[in-house]
């Protein structure tokens, strides 16, 4: 299956999604200008690997900062991986930034996914 | 010239620390959210602070880009807004004013109204309640979270105004304070 890897930007997060090497993650700041445009091909992509998922995925957000748009499609995101056997969440946020970890909190309360809180 | 020391005093009786009039577009908003970081690094801002001042920053900025409409008289066309921040020694600041069409005034006003008559867990729930009714972005890639994200991260009402500016236009001036106690 295709790699996704995208260096981050100042308004764009990292992307890695790597089914060899079991490395699915998002990390860093996510404000693109147009979120749809930008989350769409990792949606995509999380249902194309949703056909022949490994038997576990760890899936990683360790996100520093996301605005209002990318929230909506961070839960899409999260709803995409929902239909897969095996998924669980691993939501890291800074030890000291109490909105990020809420933020992680009520992702989980709207998702039927198991959620994993790492602070670091 | 004496407007030159008229904006430099107005500025420092409010306690203005960066203030930009112009076109706003995504790559303003960077520019904007940079130059704000590093003023806060510099000053050695709690990294709690910063991240909610950058948080209220971001949504205001990007509703500009998003919802601020052209103003056209006969003297001249513009698409300028003005955005601000003030620091003072218990807070920022965060002010932003653009031009709004009217029919869209009282749509606005309930939408500050019902966030600012909510509580923290009010708030809570009305972002969880939109966030999974919506089926998608708005037309203009919005998620219309904007105001109750800003009202969460401010943990005060949100202050508001609008000013008839003729012309099918007003003015919509808004202000966000972020505590820092």
């Amino acid at each position: 299956m295709e790699i996704i890897s995208l260096e981050g930007t100042e308004d764009t997060p990292k992307i890695l999604l790597d089914k060899g090497n079991s490395i699915f993650e998002i990390s860093g700041r996510s404000l693109p200008e147009d979120a749809a445009e930008f989350y769409q091909p990792i949606i995509d992509w999380i249902r194309k690997y949703g056909e022949d998922p490994l038997d576990e995925t760890i899936f990683v957000f360790k996100l520093e900062y996301f605005n209002t748009a990318s929230s909506k499609l961070i839960l899409d995101t999260l709803s995409a991986l929902e239909d897969i056997p095996g998924v669980k969440i691993h939501w890291y946020f800074y030890e000291d930034d109490e909105d990020m970890e809420e933020a992680g909190e009520e992702f989980s309360e709207l998702i039927d996914l198991e959620f994993e809180f790492k602070p670091y | 010239m004496r407007y030159i020391f008229d904006l430099h005093q107005m500025m420092l009786k409010n306690n203005i620390i960066l203030v930009y009039e112009g076109e706003f577009t995504q790559e303003i908003t960077k520019s904007v959210l940079a130059m704000a970081e590093r003023n806060m690094d510099s000053v050695g801002e709690e990294s709690t602070i910063k991240r909610k001042v950058f948080n209220v920053m971001v949504e205001c900025l990007q509703n500009i880009v998003k919802y601020s409409e052209e103003y056209v008289t006969e003297e001249k066309r513009s698409n300028t807004a003005i955005f601000m921040i003030g620091k003072f020694d218990d807070s920022y600041v965060i002010t932003s004013g653009n031009p709004i069409k009217d029919e869209t005034v009282a749509e606005l006003q309930n939408k500050l109204e019902q966030i600012n008559s909510l509580d923290k867990d009010g708030l809570k729930n009305l972002y969880k309640d939109i966030i999974k009714s919506s089926t998608g972005l708005t037309e203009k890639g919005g998620a219309g979270l904007g105001f109750v994200d800003m009202a969460r991260k401010s943990g005060q009402p949100l202050e508001y105004s609008f000013e008839n500016m003729g012309n099918g236009l007003s003015f919509f001036s808004l202000k966000v304070t972020i505590s820092r106690v």
